[in-house]
């Protein structure tokens, strides 16, 4: 949104008294001239990290090694392992280790790829070299060539948008996330390590073009279970059709003429399969304040929450990412929701409205169970809700769950942010307890909070 | 893991003896292994010594975005390691000629392993074989006390960038010149520091030894402190007194864990202190690797290229040489690259002490054209190069070398990186041309562990006081509990940490001259019984 849409905005708010008391006494959102760019330079910069020496080495540079041999998860150890011990960790006193749930992209292929990899780091006492780049914007490089003093020497668009990004034509929207086996590894783990609830109702069936296959089928001559009962009926049958058959009272099986043909299989069929199905639509608020720890705690827990899903509907998971500031908007992907840097000012209703348009011109609600995960730092311009609970309410009629995290800023009072105030206030919390949970945690929380936040999200006990 | 076939092998032994025909040295022998990719995976995490002590971290997928190389001072993807007899690996589908350029390239690695003197302490031993020791000692405590000897590990990697590899070095070359302990001290702490001695009464002093031991040769010392003991009838008392509280220090932090560690020195938990000592030496083992990365790569580049084109063997490969060539040892128009700046350093020094200019004439001159016309032609290039290769590292090479002529001659520039905002774009321009600049952008980026001392005086009550010598960048704030926590753990008491943090103010991102503001707090983080805590300390100064 640009910055005067954003004034009027706040102007308006302002005039109907219901601006946020937290914004009128800070409004660096109002001012934020930042944009939402894609983070992560390693994979959309072309230009490496101006000043990086160690990066070159003879296997890329000389023979041309090194840099296909991929991640390393060929060689990690069975997660269910790293788990373990992890947990023995916490046993000893020490703080766990393993994280769960970062992103790896590799390549920048036709598709994109999201992969789910247990990742750690060695701590150690180093410099921090961080600080000032994000003001300088990296500090200073080597150049070679030719250019004076302060001249402009080449420039690279922030946005990647525009020339074939990722998914081509021919794709259709349904392939655009190839997310990897880890992931619904990963939902297995969080259900089963994590005691995540099993979704009771999976809602209504719908046939999907997926096979099992089925011992239903009868064969006569061969197959793989002999069916003794319809076998015997035929073999009835044909000694009737021979008059092989003496009285009612006076059958001798072992006088039976048997054919070949008399014999009944159960053959493995092709069965079509019914399952339920799932769209989820993530949300998240990458207004200014959320910068840091915030952003990264929503964005960890909604992929936990992604593969929890896939796991649970068997791959057949429909997601849908919006990203809102004071204007809502959907993207394409995982990657981009993920990486999407904050700017800007809050407003949670526009989210709401944009999911709530997005259902209703596709008419989700009737084919599918509908999920909606929503993170933010608590902060709304608009303090009473007046737009969010009608929009909100709007969702509850038609969502089988609706997860609203907030990430609680360190400055902030527990349980005192406005999202939540006014939650509480209109009562929905308690009168749709069934369908919408919130949770609130601080921003610093562990992967053990986001986690248990998970659980109280979508467990199926009343809180 | 195979070795590589005979024919290539003759191809490498080939190499050898033209590379000693031009005037490197090293040692006969060497290793050639051709490694898969599923190699690679495996020793990568092990800096390629594939006798590495197992590590659970090693199978895990590690973040490195944070900390990058700081981290880790081996590059996980040498060619070539530094072991005796010397190990590289190839790539199994490499042509001959293409073979011939790494083998140049390797034995230019191999030189500088075996002649630069910043891995003088890795000269006596070899790596592959110590590792393999201490990797079945670690296996064997392993079944001994199971997981604990991972926690070991973990704490010891924890402080492993730490150690004190300057001191370790400084252990060789200290040239004995035959003064007794108390003989320095007399001089350099006694007269100087308890009787502040007049200067003319000092060199009074100096003749007057130096006379006795003229007199009196090997009894000198003896005879002359005779005398003092009259002048200062205090000074022997004062000499054991310095001697007793003066142990000799330990040079690091694991060092002195090791040494003094109230819980290491408990009988049950000796063991571990195996564990900080493999940690330790194979952390400074590798320490000169990253330390020499400019100096390194220039020097392989140098004599790959050097030898490469006067080796009859491969002729009618030149086209496809010059294409893999210019790619390694091309200057990026933005970026750096170490093998294409060592390796313009080596050829620029050369041709500078060809021509004589590293002498008093030379810099005395001032007119640029005369600068620019001298030549002595001394053809001392080579042996200066090489001369070069011996006694510098990354830091010092660039710090005497990078003038302005280099960055003249090779059209060098510091590059700025801004957004412009109505573009939609990262701009790139030329900051400054200015050696000085360009010197301190290549300082800026080189591998530079923080500086953290233990504090003797304010140990108090059991606990480890250490204070992060301020350098003018922070620690990075995530890692600083879990790497107190491991120390605390091996102390085996309280633990406390003395840094500084920094806030940034404003700034913009439009105009990155101007720089943001940064204010400093000094604060003190302690480690007591697992609670992290952190409080604010008072700006003394």
């Amino acid at each position: 949104m640009s910055k005067k849409q954003r004034e009027r905005y706040f102007q308006q708010l302002q005039q109907e008294g219901r601006l946020s008391v937290q914004q009128e006494k800070n409004s660096s959102e109002l001012e934020d001239e930042r944009l939402h760019l894609i983070e992560d330079p390693r994979s959309d910069c072309k230009l490496p990290p101006l000043a990086d020496l160690y990066s070159s080495n003879d296997f890329v540079m000389l023979q041309n090694m090194g840099e296909n041999i991929g991640p390393l998860t060929s060689s990690i150890r069975s997660i269910d392992d790293l788990l373990e011990r992890d947990k023995v960790r916490e046993e000893d006193g020490f703080p766990r280790k393993i994280k769960l749930g970062k992103l790896v992209k590799p390549g920048r292929g036709t598709e994109e790829k999201v992969v789910v990899v247990p990742t750690t780091v060695e701590e150690k006492f180093i410099h921090d070299n961080r600080f000032l780049e994000q003001d300088q914007g990296g500090g200073g490089g080597g150049g070679h060539g030719d250019g004076e003093e302060g001249e402009v020497i080449g420039e690279q668009p922030v946005r990647k948008g525009g020339e074939g990004e990722g998914t081509g034509a021919g794709q259709g929207k349904g392939g655009a996330h190839d997310m990897d086996a880890n992931a619904y590894d990963l939902g297995r783990i969080l259900t089963e390590k994590f005691k995540l609830p099993n979704l009771k109702d999976k809602g209504k069936k719908r046939s999907l073009t997926r096979y099992t296959y089925d011992l239903t089928d009868k064969n006569r001559g061969f197959g793989q279970v002999l069916d003794k009962k319809a076998t015997l009926r035929q073999i009835l049958e044909t000694n009737i059709g021979l008059k092989n058959l003496p009285k009612v009272g006076e059958i001798d099986p072992t006088q039976f003429l048997i054919a070949p043909k008399d014999k009944v299989y159960r053959i493995l069929s092709r069965e079509k399969d019914y399952e339920s199905q799932a769209v989820v639509f993530f949300i998240r608020d990458y207004s200014g304040s959320m910068a840091g720890k915030a952003t990264e705690l929503v964005a960890t827990q909604h992929i936990l929450i992604y593969s929890w899903l896939l796991y649970q509907y068997g791959g057949q998971v429909e997601t849908r990412f919006v990203l809102h500031d004071t204007e809502a908007t959907e993207v394409e992907d995982f990657y981009t929701y993920y990486n999407s840097r904050v700017a800007g000012g809050t407003q949670v209703a526009a989210g709401y409205r944009l999911i709530n348009q997005i259902v209703r011109e596709e008419s989700l609600a009737a084919d599918y169970n509908i999920y909606i995960f929503h993170g933010t730092d608590g902060d709304d311009w608009d303090r009473e809700g007046r737009e969010t609970i009608p929009e909100l309410k709007k969702m509850l009629s038609y969502a089988s769950r609706i997860g609203i995290t907030i990430a609680e800023h360190r400055y902030t009072t527990p349980g005192g942010t406005e999202v939540q105030m006014y939650l509480k206030r209109s009562g929905l919390l308690v009168q749709a307890s069934e369908l919408l949970r919130l949770d609130s945690m601080r921003e610093d929380a562990s992967e053990d909070r986001v986690i248990e936040g998970i659980r109280k999200l979508v467990s199926e006990e009343k809180v | 893991m195979q070795l590589i076939d005979q024919k290539t092998k003759k191809i490498m032994e080939g190499c050898k003896e033209r590379a000693w025909a031009a005037g490197l040295s090293f040692d006969e022998e060497s290793l050639e292994y051709v490694v898969s990719n599923r190699d690679m995976i495996e020793l990568m995490p092990k800096n390629m010594i594939p006798t590495l002590y197992d590590y659970w971290v090693h199978d895990v997928e590690v973040l490195k975005e944070k900390g990058k190389y700081e981290l880790y001072p081996g590059n996980p993807y040498e060619t070539v390691i530094n072991t005796r007899p010397a190990i590289s690996f190839y790539n199994d589908n490499n042509p001959d000629w293409l073979n011939v350029m790494i083998f140049y390239h390797v034995i230019g690695h191999i030189d500088f392993f075996q002649n630069n003197l910043y891995f003088r302490h890795t000269w006596e031993y070899d790596l592959a074989g110590q590792a393999l020791a201490d990797k079945r000692l670690i296996a064997r405590l392993r079944s001994e006390y199971g997981r604990w000897v991972d926690y070991v590990i973990e704490f010891a990697r924890g402080i492993d960038n730490l150690v004190g590899y300057h001191n370790e070095l400084a252990k060789y070359n200290r040239s004995e010149n035959g003064c007794s302990s108390r003989l320095d001290y007399y001089f350099d702490y006694f007269l100087q520091t308890i009787k502040q001695v007049s200067t003319s009464e000092y060199v009074k002093q100096i003749e007057l030894f130096n006379e006795y031991s003229r007199k009196h040769g090997k009894l000198g010392e003896k005879a002359f402190f005779a005398d003092v003991q009259q002048k200062y009838p205090e000074f022997d008392a004062s000499f054991e007194k310095y001697q007793q509280k003066h142990e000799p220090e330990s040079p690091d932090l694991l060092q002195f864990l090791i040494d003094y560690s109230p819980f290491l020195n408990k009988d049950e938990n000796k063991w571990m202190k195996s564990v900080l000592h493999i940690i330790r030496s194979t952390s400074i083992y590798f320490q000169p690797q990253i330390r020499t990365k400019i100096m390194n790569e220039g020097w392989a580049s140098y004599w790959h290229e050097t030898l490469f084109l006067q080796d009859d063997r491969i002729t009618g490969n030149e086209v496809s040489y010059a294409r893999v060539n210019s790619a390694v040892t091309s200057m990026p128009r933005v970026g750096l690259n170490p093998y294409a700046l060592g390796m313009r350093m080596f050829y620029f020094l050369e041709e500078m002490a060809d021509r004589g200019c590293y002498s008093y004439d030379f810099r005395r001159l001032t007119n640029a054209e005369d600068r620019r016309e001298f030549n002595r032609q001394t053809g001392t290039g080579r042996d200066f190069i090489f001369k070069v290769r011996e006694n510098f590292c990354d830091f010092t090479f660039l710090n005497q070398f990078v003038d302005q002529d280099f960055v003249d001659k090779n059209r060098l520039f510091v590059v700025g990186q801004r957004l412009n905002k109505e573009r939609m774009t990262w701009q790139y321009y030329v900051r400054s041309r200015k050696a000085e600049d360009y010197r301190q952008m290549l300082f800026a980026s080189l591998y530079h562990p923080p500086v953290i001392e233990i504090v003797p005086e304010k140990s108090t009550d059991g606990c480890l006081y250490l204070n992060h010598r301020h350098e003018g960048k922070p620690l990075v704030n995530e890692y600083i509990a879990n790497t107190m926590l491991g120390i605390e753990y091996l102390w085996g008491n309280p633990v406390k940490l003395e840094t500084n943090e920094a806030e940034v103010k404003g700034g913009s991102e439009t105009e990155a001259d101007r720089g943001p503001q940064v204010s400093w707090t000094r604060v003190l983080y302690q480690m007591k019984d697992r609670q992290f805590s952190k409080e604010a300390l008072e700006a003394d100064d």
